[in-house]
């Protein structure tokens, strides 16, 4: 890559955010949040809309106080502080760039207000406008832009000061689906390059999965689980965060017998082992989260988990997304290669280990 | 869907080039008002133009010499100047801060608005009634002067029936305007455009400096040329707070006496001719500083 003059992140050890929270009247947007950002890390705050991520992401900017708990950087107190005094760089989810002031005057403005010379300002700038590929683009007006540029200058605004902090609020949600991927490996490539620290707001758990080394993943303004891609990926602490991780089917069954790792779950319909994955005991309600990917079609013979009939069958290429009915009305969704037409009966099973057995309503 | 025939073929093609260009049905929406500008304003305006080139004697441009070679009536226009320009920076000075502070939320919010609206509703007359109790030489701002010991009994400070009592109405009476369109134009600015800027390390004044400013002063200049035409042709009160016959004496109150107390209809017109040109100069002017300033979208996207 190009990063000859790539300015050093101002590097820091750690970021802790000692349970942050803050309140609207009586309303609580983000309760208590305990998180510790190590130097380097690109961290996604992940949750629907309404989840508490943005109010989260805001309050570390310091675009809105906190109603209780502090932030430290490397030991010192900073949440008493405006702003403008944090020095942490900012992606608005509408960019919010200046509109009358032109690419490289938006991008140059954070170093005005520091007083940088000129010369530093001027060679900063093409650094990081070279970075984004924008040079040819410095003179226009933010309006002139395209969604994706517009972007890249945000991004560029924000990194050029070298903050030791990037605070990114849903860059990438105003954008079409192609140009959304382009810039989703643009994010990541500037990442690396620059070694930023990130915080990385959004509702897609794609992009959280694909940038993040670690995820906090918000519900209703709690915390439902921190951890990396991998670890939520695979297991997920509760059936809210399986279902944000793909888990497409949760299904409230009973427990029938539950062991050290595999229970027994049945319902209307259904009968299937599945892995312990909270504290479940015998003849509890439970929810069971299965990917689409995971629920098979039974060879002859195999153990069926409950019988289905199809009633929507996508065509995606190599694999079939099918829709399916049990026949006490429980909707499931599954992909198989094998084709299937609507109406088909199908016999499905699941490999117990893929089947993730949680309490009901714990921890949602 | 039905079928486009070739027969229909041009047909359609002309009514659609006519809605390209905007010509439709909707556009006989605009007839009333054309009628009521043509009949209310056209008409009389070039009716007066015309008249004011036919004064009794001097000629065609005799009136108008007429008003520049007497020191007098030619002085109606600093006088004029002297109160319109003040009072229009006043109001939009004033209109600016206390926008910027009236788009935060905060109790007492709809109170203030309405307090600082309701002067719209008072006639010019009402507030010259109470600009002439309330700063006269024993209202009640002359006696809390001397009470205060600021002033000596018997020699009141003299604010009506002068410069002063004008330059008040004209404030009183315009501001509300001056202030509504700050207020509108400033949250048009998309807040997230500040916010931006204190990430980037920037104060408070710098971000009203950079950003916001910047972006409001189209929309400033504006309402200066709104509150300017209000003040430039102030009529009634120059007359009922003000010194009529000299330092007051305004280019409207001689457009008026030259018509109505003199009888000389084409001198009349020609100062209420000179009146809009001077007008449209400043008006001019300050659109076309205007054009050397962003004026494009403040929706913080760009």
């Amino acid at each position: 890559m190009t990063a000859v003059d790539a300015p050093q992140t101002t590097r820091f050890n750690e970021l802790r955010l000692n349970g942050i929270s803050r309140a609207y009247g009586a309303h609580t947007a983000l309760h208590p949040l305990d998180l510790t950002v190590r130097g380097g890390e690109f961290i996604a705050l992940l949750g629907p809309s309404g989840c508490g991520k943005t109010t989260a992401l805001n309050s570390i900017a310091g675009l809105l106080p906190l109603t209780a708990g502090s932030i430290e950087l490397d030991g010192r107190r900073i949440d008493t502080l405006p702003p403008e005094k944090r020095g942490f760089g900012m992606v608005f989810q509408n960019y919010a760039l200046f509109p009358h002031l032109s690419v490289r005057r938006n991008v140059a403005f954070g170093l005005r207000m520091r007083k940088v010379s000129k010369a530093e300002t001027a060679r900063r700038v093409d650094a990081v406008l070279d970075l984004v590929r924008l040079t040819d683009h410095a003179h226009k007006l933010p309006g002139q832009l395209s969604g994706g540029q517009q972007q890249r200058v945000a991004i560029a605004r924000a990194i050029v000061l070298e903050p030791p902090l990037v605070l990114m609020d849903e860059p990438l949600s105003n954008l079409d689906a192609a140009l959304r991927l382009d810039m989703r490996a643009e994010i990541r490539r500037i990442h690396q390059e620059f070694g930023l620290t990130t915080l990385y707001v959004t509702h897609d758990q794609e992009e959280a999965l694909s940038l993040a080394d670690r995820l906090v993943v918000l519900n209703a303004g709690h915390v439902a689980q921190i951890g990396t891609a991998p670890e939520l990926y695979e297991s997920p602490r509760s059936a809210y965060v399986a279902a944000f991780m793909g888990y497409r089917n949760i299904l409230s069954l009973r427990a029938e017998s539950v062991g050290a790792d595999v229970a027994t779950v049945v319902g209307e319909g259904f009968r299937l082992a599945g892995a312990v994955s909270g504290p479940v005991t015998s003849g509890s309600a439970v929810q069971v989260a299965i990917r689409p990917d995971d629920l098979k079609i039974a060879a002859d013979g195999a153990d069926v988990a409950f019988e289905a009939v199809a009633e929507i069958v996508e065509y995606h290429g190599r694999e079939f997304q099918v829709d399916a009915l049990t026949g006490a009305g429980t909707r499931v969704h599954l992909r198989t290669p094998e084709r299937v037409a609507p109406g088909d009966r199908l016999s499905l099973t699941v490999d117990p280990r893929r089947a993730l057995v949680f309490p009901d309503g714990g921890a949602a | 869907m039905t079928a486009v025939t070739l027969a229909d073929a041009p047909k359609l093609a002309l009514r659609h080039r006519l809605a390209e260009r905007g010509i439709d049905r909707t556009l006989l929406l605009i007839l009333p008002g054309v009628i009521a500008i043509a009949a209310l304003f056209c008409y009389p305006f070039v009716y007066g133009l015309g008249l004011s080139f036919q004064p009794a004697k001097g000629g065609v441009f005799g009136a108008y010499s007429a008003f520049f070679s007497d020191s007098f009536s030619e002085g109606t226009i600093w006088k004029t100047f002297g109160l319109a320009i003040p009072a229009s920076l006043i109001n939009v000075g004033l209109s600016v801060p206390i926008s910027y502070r009236m788009r935060k939320d905060f109790r007492g919010k709809r109170l203030l608005l309405t307090l600082l609206v309701v002067p719209i509703t008072l006639g010019t007359v009402l507030t010259a009634e109470g600009i002439l109790e309330y700063f006269g030489p024993v209202g009640w701002f002359n006696q809390t002067l001397q009470k205060l010991g600021l002033i000596s009994a018997g020699h009141p400070v003299t604010l009506i029936n002068d410069y002063w009592g004008v330059l008040f109405s004209l404030i009183i009476s315009g501001f509300p305007f001056a202030f509504l369109l700050t207020h509108s134009y400033l949250s048009g600015i998309h807040p997230a455009l500040e916010k931006a800027a204190s990430t980037l390390g920037a104060g408070w004044w710098q971000r009203f400096r950079f950003i916001t400013f910047p972006l409001l002063l189209p929309g400033l200049l504006t309402t200066f040329c709104l509150t300017f035409v209000l003040g430039f042709s102030v009529f009634p009160s120059a007359i009922m707070v003000g010194d009529p016959d000299g330092r007051t004496h305004v280019i409207s109150i001689e457009a008026y006496e030259q018509a109505l107390q003199n009888f000389n209809y084409p001198q009349g017109c020609a100062d209420a001719m000179i009146m809009t040109a001077l007008m449209l100069a400043v008006i001019g002017l300050v659109m076309g500083v205007r054009r050397f300033f962003y004026a494009g979208s403040t929706g913080g996207k760009g």
